[in-house]
């Protein structure tokens, strides 16, 4: 490690970079001249002590171009405001800003510090955990596109969050829940107090007046449990009431209430048991398992929300004016058709178009999976979402909003998830059926003691619901899952759908995409072949010519700190030509070599595979072959052949071309693989498969695999994907790491064997004590005491899965 | 043992005030940023700036 590390993002610093930044009196180099503008700007406002504080590097900062800031300049305009300001106050308005950027709490503190020390800024907080700010400023001393500037010029980029209303009601459900679980606590607690010392006297011992009045406290204590914490249990159980369905939530709401209801009459007359510490500690351990599950859920929809977004919030459209063109900013949501629009070079197309002037190459493989970039020209049609590679083109907008190719997978994507196929769970199942044979056997037990003694069969009754412990029962499922659940992030899976790990311990078919799942989608260098010359040159020549290029292909050619080549022109077909020490070189396809450059062509070219071929000529001779590939992702074949050895039938469905699917299906051992499929194809595959009997989990990235997603029993999108594909999954591989599909397998099946024990403990549990209880043997504190103990063994159990050795071990 | 008249009683009014507080810091907010305050308090604010302490120097 002889190179310097960047002062600012910590990454290596060229030797020929010349950036150096001084603080405290020492002078530190920066990689470029974005890192050394931020940091010199996080210095000069005296906020230097970020450096000391941070406990990871900042990332690295490319100086925002002109249009950006004409961007964040629209930001001001009213009308854009209006969806995510809040515009309530005369002097003040607030809105929720997401922050890119962020890696550690050195950050906020910069942030914080940084913006609340800008004339005009009221209010600024940030959330370490979910990176949003809350800024509340005076519109009439600053703008919102200043507070947006002076965010770019230490480093960060801020984009307002306009879900902000929804995640509002989130809070406040959230805000309820916490509320509810505290009631429930607090009340457990203070009950218990009362309830222990009668446990533990003799019968006796306690004078009656004492006994009445901690009775009476218990039920002070108790009703807002009742009434307000189990709230949500009466409200589902009255929902499944209706649709005719025996759900958890039904035993716990007649449990709730019997027990608060007999305990009534022997706290009226003093004689008797009352069962108020039973129902407090039931409701809390009951709410304590949902709000788990809920933070854990919630967690997993933050961490994607911050990735990006698919179609850009702004484009260049032409104007006519007075004086000829103009080009100006715009928002894409007002583009109408018939509007032109320029796009550059490593920009988003905005919408469905023609183009009008220019040619270029796209890549659509977000939409169709094709991974190898296509050729447009004036007169064809381009789709919105792909991204333009080569040089800029104006397009005349033909479908905007609604209309558009992406709207209408979309659409398909709806539709699929309504459809999406529900497996009948098995602790619902079971608990259905418990359900019913738990009230039946109560209401026999009333029957039996009511004819035989009618004073006792109240209190029996309860004590027979209570201690059946529908607690254990439906903790059993969710107390495991959310153990999994949690174990499965640390290994870089996010799971949106916590019981989507129940389906996927019956998956019998995995089907994988292509492009960006089992590849990385983008090209890299597989071979050179030489025909002329030294093999270390013709390396640097190439990558001299594509330095300045923004073309996959190009980068996959492109090495650090070479100097690139003079006079660098862009021909049309597929090539470029410029001078290296005042020599022509052509860099390019075949065909545009044979077309562009006077050199003679070896016959015949030495190579017939797969890839794509890149030619490297002078004026004089073919110099180089370059063959380019999608790389295959690190551990994909250990992966897939690890996943045929659990049993498991691997298929592989792409929409890129035969050649290329069958290469890559032969290179890992998949014999089941379909090429060119279009979205809707992809679909009709799986549910083909599904119709058949076989239960498919389904690991996409793209926006055309959307669909298919939310089709198949389990889906999983890559962590590196766009927006739309992690809306559609089930989860989110965030590592990227194939080999987390095999942990997650094995995970699930574990998972599965451990709701199996906690059911059947919970079953046997149940089917000793109730028969116990019928017969009037138990007193409340050995019910207490059973339920509590049952829970407890439920739980525990579950958490045995977070110490859980799965996957990939040698 | 009369105390308990009272103790009983006070303890139920304890337990309301508790939840009247959780009441308070649940809606105020106090649980949605379980990370960020920890660190907060480690960042001074109050420290002189660093450029003021170097032009000092400097001078």
């Amino acid at each position: 490690m002889s190179q310097a590390a960047c002062f600012h993002c910590t990454e290596p610093v060229a030797e020929t970079a010349k950036f150096p930044v001084n603080y405290r009196e020492q002078t530190h180099p920066c990689c470029c001249a974005g890192c050394q503008a931020i940091a010199q700007t996080i210095i000069d406002s005296g906020l230097g002590r970020y450096y000391d504080d941070r406990t990871d590097a900042a990332t690295q900062a490319n100086p925002l171009p002109a249009e950006v800031l004409e961007q964040i300049r629209l930001y001001d305009d009213e009308a854009m405001q209006r969806n995510f300001v809040d515009q309530s106050g005369e002097a003040s308005r607030e809105a929720h800003l997401l922050l890119e950027g962020i890696t550690c709490a050195a950050c906020i503190w910069l942030n914080e510090q940084h913006i609340g020390r800008l004339q005009g800024v009221q209010l600024v907080s940030i959330n370490y955990t979910t990176h949003r700010a809350r800024i509340r400023w005076n519109p009439a001393q600053i703008k919102l596109s200043e507070i947006l500037e002076a965010i770019a010029a230490i480093g960060y980029r801020a984009t307002p969050y306009d879900h902000a209303r929804a995640e509002a009601a989130w809070q406040k459900r959230h805000k309820q829940a916490q509320f509810r679980l505290w009631t429930a606590g607090l009340s457990m607690m203070q009950v218990m107090m009362f309830a222990v010392p009668v446990y533990l006297a003799e019968p006796g011992d306690i004078a009656p007046q004492w006994l009445l009045m901690m009775n009476w406290a218990s039920m002070l204590l108790t009703l807002p449990v009742v009434l307000y914490s189990s709230w949500p249990f009466y409200q589902s159980a009255w929902r499944d009431l209706k649709a005719r369905r025996a759900g958890m939530d039904l035993p716990v709401t007649v449990g709730v209430l019997a027990a608060f209801i007999a305990s009534l009459p022997p706290l009226l007359s003093g004689r008797g048991e009352v069962y108020f510490d039973s129902v407090t500690m039931f409701v809390f351990l009951l709410l304590g398992g949902r709000y788990l599950e809920m933070r854990a859920r919630q967690r997993a929809g933050a961490a994607t929300e911050r990735l990006v977004k698919l179609i850009p919030a702004f484009t260049h459209r032409l104007s006519e004016t007075a004086d000829g063109q103009r080009l100006e900013e715009y928002p894409v949501s007002q583009l109408r058709p018939g509007d032109r629009v320029v796009c550059r070079p490593g920009e988003i197309i905005p919408a469905d178009g023609v183009i009008i002037e220019g040619q270029t190459e796209v890549n659509e493989a977000l939409l169709t999976g094709e991974s190898t970039p296509i050729c447009k020209a004036v007169d064809d049609e381009v789709t919105g979402g792909a991204s333009n590679l080569l040089s800029p083109i104006t397009i005349r907008v033909s479908e905007v909003g609604d209309h558009t190719r992406l709207a209408a997978i979309v659409r398909l994507l709806d539709r699929a998830m309504q459809h999406k196929p529900r497996l009948a769970q098995l602790a619902d199942r079971i608990s259905g059926w418990f359900v019913l044979i738990l009230l039946l056997v109560a209401a026999a037990t009333w029957w039996f003691w009511h004819l035989h003694d009618p004073i006792h069969a109240l209190p029996i009754t309860v004590a027979v619901l209570v201690i059946s412990c529908p607690c254990a029962l439906s903790l059993a499922t969710p107390a495991a899952l959310v153990a999994a659940t949690g174990h499965l992030a640390t290994h870089g899976i996010l799971s949106h759908r916590p019981d989507s790990l129940e389906d996927t311990a019956q998956i019998t078919d995995i089907v994988f995409d292509k492009t960006g799942t089992l590849t990385l989608g983008q090209p890299a260098l597989q071979e050179q072949i030489m025909l002329h010359g030294s093999p270390h040159h013709a390396r640097e020549l190439a990558a001299a010519l594509e330095a300045t290029s923004s073309h996959p292909l190009a980068k996959a050619l492109q090495q650090e700190g070479c100097t690139p080549a003079q006079d660098i022109t862009y021909l049309p077909g597929g090539g470029l030509t410029g001078l290296i020490d005042g020599e022509p070189y052509w860099i390019g396809h075949p065909d545009f070599i044979r077309a562009n450059c006077p050199a003679p062509e070896p016959a015949p070219l030495p190579y017939g595979g797969t890839g794509t071929v890149v030619v490297l000529a002078s004026a004089t001779h073919w110099l180089a072959l370059f063959i380019l590939q999608d790389q295959l992702r690190e551990n994909a074949a250990a992966a897939i052949s690890r996943l045929q050895q659990l049993g498991l039938n691997v298929h592989l469905l792409s929409g890129d071309n035969r050649q290329t699917v069958e290469h890559v299906a032969g290179l890992l051992g998949i014999s089941k693989h379909r090429a060119a499929a279009s979205p809707e194809q992809k679909l009709d595959y799986v549910q083909k498969l599904q119709q058949s009997g076989r239960r498919v989990l389904m690991l996409g990235d793209g926006v055309n695999d959307a669909p298919v997603l939310a089709a198949a029993e389990v889906s999983m999108a890559m962590g590196s994907g766009v927006d739309i594909s992690h809306a559609a999954g089930d989860m989110v591989l965030l590592n990227n790491q194939l080999t987390g599909v095999v942990t997650l397998l094995a995970l699930a099946r574990k998972t599965r064997s451990i709701i199996r024990q906690n059911l059947a403990w919970a079953l046997l549990y149940n089917a000793a004590a109730i028969p116990l209880a019928a017969c009037g043997y138990v007193t409340p504190w050995i019910a207490s005491a059973g339920m509590a103990a049952s829970s407890l063994l439920v739980v525990m159990n579950a958490l045995r899965l977070t110490r859980a050795r799965t996957g990939m071990q040698k | 043992m009369e105390s308990l008249y009272l103790l009983i009683p006070l303890s139920v009014l304890l337990v309301f005030l508790i939840g009247l507080i959780f009441w308070w810091s649940v809606r105020s907010g106090q649980f949605d940023d379980l990370e960020g305050p920890g660190w907060r308090v480690l960042q001074d604010d109050d420290k002189p700036a660093d450029t003021a302490a170097e032009t000092k120097k400097n001078n």
